[in-house]
């Protein structure tokens, strides 16, 4: 299991792998964690022939709890996540999401930023970053730019991010309200067989808002407006979970593989966002 | 890219190497640098027997390459102890059957002691949150739960001692 052979490059700051990915086109890949890079490389299902490693770009690297604001730089590990204590108080869903990822040597390496760049499916972070609305800043050859995380994913492995571009920063406003990040997975350190995040906000005893995304039920994250709306003015008691559970099982669109058939996986989804929504209006 | 000399502290003693940018750290250690400590169990990022500490975090290396390790510093299990003198970690699992076959026990162990060095004083369930990225096939953890437990009671004993 030996990759094809690359050309590495260990740029210190992004100006200069992006001048990496602007010489090379597309024959330059970025390297963050090389969690789900390295596998890939290694099955020879990615090949890659110029690798621009941005492990010593330092400007990638901060988390920041401002003006009711949370940014993440795209190099902050998932570890760091976990461990971060100022963001378990701001955002403590992210914590929790980290948590239920591969397990701990995957996590130091694993990056939020590959996480989300990547475009896999099965990761985490984009449904959960869909059910926060977060916003992406890509940097390119032209300036930056910043893509809503629920416009970005196109298809599996296929993003709005143009191959000329790196994905600088994530950012969502503080969360407010309950929330969870409920996953299914068939084993410690596998993806979700189902996944759901929900963030949603009470007053008095009716919710306010509701925000509900899902990972892996689907080629690409889905949130589901409607499952929100379907809460939104309720008190979350049985019957309302019932009608946003239906709502959001109506916009996923799973695939058979070797998790499961189809109906299991809807039936799986159907009891994690029940659940995603119970935890997250216990926690409101 | 051909063949590249790479420079890392091993163990403590800066050590260079040459290797193409794609080999993976774990061939490395094995092969270059005659650590075979690390086992190769899955070479797909999955059993943890090829743990070892990078920087100071648990790495898989069976899914690092080379050139990632450039200047970094590197423990395995032989920067941990030796027959002469058993690191604290490996006298307890010597002691509580924290193995059997042996295989996954390096990894088990380097994991071990970076959870100990950022978590002192862990509880059951942290200490198996903690190694759920290492597999073993023979002892059915509850072994070597204990052995980790038992290490840590043992550390900060001597600790407090000295205090
Ligand atoms: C055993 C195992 C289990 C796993 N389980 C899970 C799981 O349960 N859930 C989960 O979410 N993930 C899981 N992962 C994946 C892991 O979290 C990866 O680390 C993560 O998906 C990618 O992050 P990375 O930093 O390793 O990215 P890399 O592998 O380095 O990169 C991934 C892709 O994103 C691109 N990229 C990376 N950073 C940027 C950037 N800043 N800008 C533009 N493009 C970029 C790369 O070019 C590459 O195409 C698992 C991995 C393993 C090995
Ligand atoms: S050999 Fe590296 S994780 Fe199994
Ligand atoms: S002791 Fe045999 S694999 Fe763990």
């Amino acid at each position: 299991m030996i990759p094809a052979a690359f050309e590495y490059h260990r740029p210190s700051d992004v100006a200069g792998a992006l001048s990496l990915l602007s010489t090379h086109g597309d024959d330059a890949r970025v390297l963050a964690g090389g969690h789900s890079l390295i596998p890939m490389m290694k099955l020879r299902m990615a090949s890659v022939e110029h690798l621009v490693d941005l492990q010593d770009v330092a400007e990638l690297k901060g988390i920041s709890v401002a003006d009711g604001h949370v940014t993440l730089g795209a190099m902050v590990t998932q570890h760091s996540l976990i461990e971060s204590a100022e963001l378990a108080e701001a955002a403590p869903i992210v914590r929790e999401a980290a948590l239920q990822i591969a397990d701990p040597q995957v996590r130091y390496m694993g990056t939020v930023g590959g996480n989300v760049a990547n475009g896999d499916p099965g990761n985490d972070m984009p449904g959960l970053m869909q059910c926060l609305d977060a916003r992406f800043t890509l940097q390119g050859p032209n300036g930056s730019r910043e893509v809503a995380a629920r416009a970005y994913y196109e298809a599996a492995y296929f993003t709005a991010r143009a191959d000329d571009e790196i994905l600088t920063q994530i950012s969502f406003a503080v969360p407010v309200g309950g929330y969870a990040y409920e996953k299914q997975k068939r084993k410690v350190g596998d993806y979700a067989t189902a996944a759901c995040g929900v963030v949603l906000a009470k007053e008095g005893a009716l919710c306010t808002s509701a925000s509900v995304a899902m990972t892996n039920l689907a080629d690409v994250p889905v949130w589901s407006e409607a499952a929100g709306a379907a809460l939104v003015g309720t008190d979350c008691g049985p019957e309302a979970v019932k009608t946003a559970v239906a709502a959001a099982v109506a916009d996923i669109d799973p695939a058979e593989d070797n998790r499961g058939p189809v109906a299991f996986k809807r039936h799986v989804a159907g009891i994690i966002i029940g659940r995603a929504i119970s935890r997250a209006w216990s926690r409101a | 890219m051909g063949k590249q000399i790479y420079k890392m502290t091993v163990n403590g003693q800066v050590k260079e190497v040459m290797a193409e940018p794609r080999e993976l750290l774990i061939y490395v250690l094995r092969e270059k640098l005659d650590l075979t400590g690390p086992h190769v169990g899955c070479e797909t990022s999955h059993c943890g027997a090829c743990t070892v500490e990078m920087n100071g975090m648990s790495v898989k290396s069976c899914t690092v390459f080379a050139a990632q390790a450039d200047g970094a510093e590197i423990t395995t299990i032989e920067g941990l102890g030796d027959p002469d003198g058993l690191h604290v970690l490996q006298e307890a699992f010597k002691e509580h059957h924290g193995l059997q076959c042996g295989y996954c026990t390096p990894g088990m162990i380097t994991r071990a002691h970076r959870l100990l060095q950022e978590n002192p004083n862990p509880t059951e369930v942290e200490v198996r949150m903690g190694i759920a990225g290492n597999l073993c096939r023979c002892t059915g953890y509850q072994n070597i739960v204990k052995s980790i437990l038992a290490a840590a009671a043992q550390i900060n004993a001597a600790k407090e001692a000295a205090e």
